[in-house]
């Protein structure tokens, strides 16, 4: 990381610590802030963010593991999250699962080669009576099927770049 | 116990709405007691007494795991499981707050199974053969396997490793195969020592305890005071083991192989062999360290007494330049660099304080650097082939005889830190009943130690054993007459962060032995002496945010910092298990000792005399003695690279 990245990072956790205080439940809010912007909870975020709430950074880097939903690694621009509960499960998600990996050509807990798709499964989202349910970035898509996989992808690709579901300043 | 609301306890790490409330009771004036029924017994307790603490005080026996009395309390293992009238659920009773008359049945057949059926699931998780194992038959989960009988693996047994074991650190290895995820390490590291090397990370089935990232122990932020391994229930974590290698020059004729051994060892090792905590063999082990074939056995006391000679003149010429020279470059409070746990976290979290670090290097490593070269010069004997082994109660002894600066005599000062359990598996390896030995004394030259010495191994015990000397060496008045037997009372005791002052009245002649540094103390007549004492890093961190904040440790001359609980009788090298009760039982060894001897400080110590006169002529803080009895710090910093 460039050391300018990193005075950039530093700065903006603390202006967010400004906003959610210092205590230790201000984590949370925090760490979902530097993933908003960042894509990722980077190992110097992570020790900035302990360093700022006067904690350790194992304990951030537990929090961060804890939840699916944050991320130490960078993803791709699209995390794709197909959930893997039960009533989907009953309602085809593996069929679902195996159009997705054919079509993005990568199995999952992978990132595609471009860096454009992530693919994970997630559990429960709520969605149980109009599975199988899938998750992709903020957006929701439910009664997914293996048709329909391939029409959202292509949506996505045709939309690179300016469609709203992009996470900002995406990670390569 | 106090009926102020932990609420107010600015240092807790809790969010204010998730701390403890203490509920008051009846002694504390409000609140009141409660009445429990366990299994058929009635008694009353103080209203928020545990199920647990409340079995016990009418001694039925709860099994635990994750519970450990120095901890705070977690319910992640549920081993103590028993049934509340009025629940659907088992309860933890570790856990399970007594606010309401309550019956409790502790054994039924419910509660039974579940036990076993946790037990059984620990167990279907747990990859390791008790015989290869260093906890075997000192294992919390192998006696509750025993306890619960059982005899068949229910849910299976791994028959690989998951997990590589860490063995990058010179003090301690993990192997997480062995861990049952209680949980006791993370909060001894955290809660206790402020450090926070570990946490539970993942979650569900993959949940495991590891480093920041999973790096090894040696690249992150440890200060291998091995407290985590003391309060481990099993084999998952357990100090660096050099004692083949001690065995192997032992066996080499060629080899000339030392042991001196510190104060606190002695005072515990007795718990390895059965007995009560409490009993001191020291004499005893002299014996047994013949037996096992060491050529020479000392008493680390002797260095002890050197660094308080070494350590209070550098404190002296502290004071002399800030009040007298009005030197601003010098850093007061000066604090003690004795405990190498402490030294490691202040060059981690407080790298701009290293100023402040006595430059004197610990008792350890001062006796491998006379072992050396005044002993290996006296008895013409090649540097070379001297082995120097010490028995330390600690496990960060075993990192600091590996620092590269300390190699002043031309060759490793220490080749090897053994710890107390360390010892004890040799001495029974070699067949021996310790504490049916006969006595047998130290070898000389360094054979007379000072009470001064002993008392390191307490907490406040370097602070008592320098004002001893200092308060002599400055004001000519014999201690006694000040302290009654020259016991300090005042800095003893097991208070995390301890303070006293004490007026200097009058001063006298200097002394021969720093007639070359000092013409007179005149210029400390009516000044206050203020000192600090906290133990535990946990209470460190907070007497140096004191320190920052400007508060009253800023204005202390001398604070003693001692990493382990207790100080060294607390070591992470020490018998396990730990409790408070058992540190203070080997306190009680500990003063004792002090008590019996007849010299009891260290500037009286005829040994020291005679090393002054005879190596270190130029006298204490001198150029040899800063060469081969001092050190430097690095200042490491908390950042822990990619
Ligand atoms: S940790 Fe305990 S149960 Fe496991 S192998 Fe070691 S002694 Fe046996
Ligand atoms: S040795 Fe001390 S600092 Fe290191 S992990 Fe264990 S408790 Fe923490
Ligand atoms: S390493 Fe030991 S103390 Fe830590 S969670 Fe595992 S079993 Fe418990
Ligand atoms: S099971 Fe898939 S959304 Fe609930
Ligand atoms: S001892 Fe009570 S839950 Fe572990």
């Amino acid at each position: 990381m460039l050391v300018t990245e990193r005075e950039r990072l530093r700065d903006d956790i603390k202006a967010w610590s400004q906003t959610f205080g210092t205590e230790r439940n201000a984590l949370i809010p925090i760490l979902q802030e530097v993933q908003k912007k960042y894509s990722n909870i980077s190992q110097y975020a992570m020790q900035v963010i302990a360093d700022v709430l006067d904690i350790h950074p194992v304990e951030v880097y537990s929090v961060v593991s804890f939840y699916s939903f944050l991320n130490d690694k960078p993803k791709g621009k699209y995390v794709i999250r197909l959930c893997q509960t039960i009533s989907c499960d009953m309602q085809g998600k593996d069929r679902v699962a195996r159009q997705l990996e054919n079509d993005l050509g990568i199995t999952f807990g992978e990132t595609t080669p471009d860096g454009k798709f992530s693919l994970e499964f997630a559990n429960c989202l709520g969605m149980c009576d109009q599975g199988p349910a899938m998750l992709i970035n903020d957006q929701v898509y439910t009664h997914v099927t293996p048709e329909k996989v391939h029409d959202i992808l292509e949506n996505i690709r045709r939309t690179f770049g300016v469609f709203a579901l992009e996470t900002k300043e995406g990670h390569h | 116990m106090s009926n102020t609301s932990a609420k107010d306890d600015k240092f807790s790490r809790a969010p204010v709405s998730q701390r403890p409330m203490v509920v008051p009771t009846q002694e504390g004036g409000i609140g009141g007691q409660v009445s429990v029924t366990i299994d058929s017994v009635d008694v009353k307790v103080p209203l928020g007494t545990t199920i647990l603490d409340a079995a016990r005080s009418i001694g039925i026996r709860i099994p635990t795991l994750c519970y450990h009395e120095d901890l705070c309390i977690a319910g992640v293992c549920r081993v103590c499981v028993v049934e509340v009238e009025g629940q659907r659920t088992l309860q933890a009773a570790c856990a399970y707050p007594i606010t309401a008359p309550t019956k409790v049945k502790t054994h039924t057949r419910k509660v039974r199974q579940a036990r076993r059926h946790i037990i059984d699931l620990l167990l279907s998780n747990h990859y390791g053969e008790c015989y290869t194992c260093s906890r075997n038959n000192n294992c919390e989960l192998q006696s509750l396997a025993k306890e619960y009988g059982v005899d068949f693996f229910r849910f299976g047994h791994p028959t690989e490793p998951r997990f590589e074991i860490d063995d990058s650190s010179h003090s301690v290895i993990r192997d997480m195969n062995k861990c049952v995820l209680c949980r006791r390490c993370v909060r001894t590291c955290i809660d206790m020592q402020e450090v926070g090397v570990l946490e539970a990370v993942y979650r569900g089935a993959d949940t495991r305890i590891c480093t920041f990232q999973d790096k090894p122990l040696a690249d992150v932020i440890c200060i291998n005071c091995g407290q985590c391994i003391n309060r481990c229930p099993t084999g998952a974590l357990r100090a660096n083991d050099p004692t083949d290698d001690v065995w192997a020059a032992i066996d080499d004729p060629t080899k000339h192989v030392i042991i001196q051994t510190a104060p606190s060892p002695r005072a515990a090792i007795g718990e390895c062999f059965g007995l009560e905590p409490g009993v001191p063999l020291t004499f005893e082990m002299n014996t047994a360290l013949k037996l096992c074939g060491f050529d020479r056995v000392f008493d680390t006391n002797f260095t002890a007494d050197l660094t308080i000679i070494e350590e209070g003149v550098e404190l002296l010429l502290r004071l002399k330049k800030a009040l007298v020279d009005k030197d601003p470059s010098i850093s007061l409070p000066q604090f003690t660099s004795c405990s190498p746990g402490w030294v490691k976290y202040i060059e981690h979290f407080y790298p701009e304080y290293l100023p402040n670090l006595s430059s004197a290097k610990s008792p350890q490593q001062m006796f491998g650097a006379v072992i050396k070269t005044y002993y290996a010069q006296m008895h013409n004997i090649d540097p070379k082939d001297i082995v120097c082994v010490a028995l330390m109660p600690c496990s960060a002894k075993k990192f600091e005889c590996n620092r590269p600066e300390m190699t002043s005599s031309g060759f490793k000062d220490i080749d090897y830190g053994l710890t107390s359990r360390e010892l004890a598996k040799m001495i029974s390896e070699a067949g021996i009943d310790l504490p049916k030995l006969h006595k047998s004394p130290f070898d000389d030259p360094f054979g007379t130690a000072t009470g001064s010495g002993v008392i390191f191994g307490a907490t406040g015990g370097v602070m008592e054993a320098a004002l001893r000397s200092v308060i002599e060496i400055v004001t000519g008045i014999r201690v006694e007459e000040i302290f009654e037997h020259a016991d300090i009372i005042p800095v003893r005791g097991f208070e995390g962060v301890k303070y006293a002052e004490l007026k200097i009245e009058k001063v006298g002649p200097v002394p021969d032995l720093l007639k070359g540094l000092f013409t007179d103390f005149n210029w400390l007549l009516g000044a206050t002496l203020k000192v600090g004492i906290c133990h535990g890093t946990a209470n460190a961190k907070k007497v140096m945010e004191d320190i920052k904040a400007g508060g009253k440790f800023s204005q202390c001359h001398f604070i003693e910092f001692m990493a382990c609980p207790g100080g060294c009788l607390g070591g992470g090298g020490q018998p396990i298990p730990t409790s408070p009760a058992i540190r203070e039982a080997r306190a009680r060894a500990i003063y004792a000792e002090d008590s019996a001897y007849t010299v009891r400080k260290s500037h009286e110590n005829p040994d020291i005399v005679k090393i002054y006169t005879e190596f270190f002529k130029e006298g204490p803080c001198s150029h040899l003695s800063h060469h081969l009895l001092h050190t430097h710090y690095t200042p490491r910093g908390k950042y822990i690279a990619e």
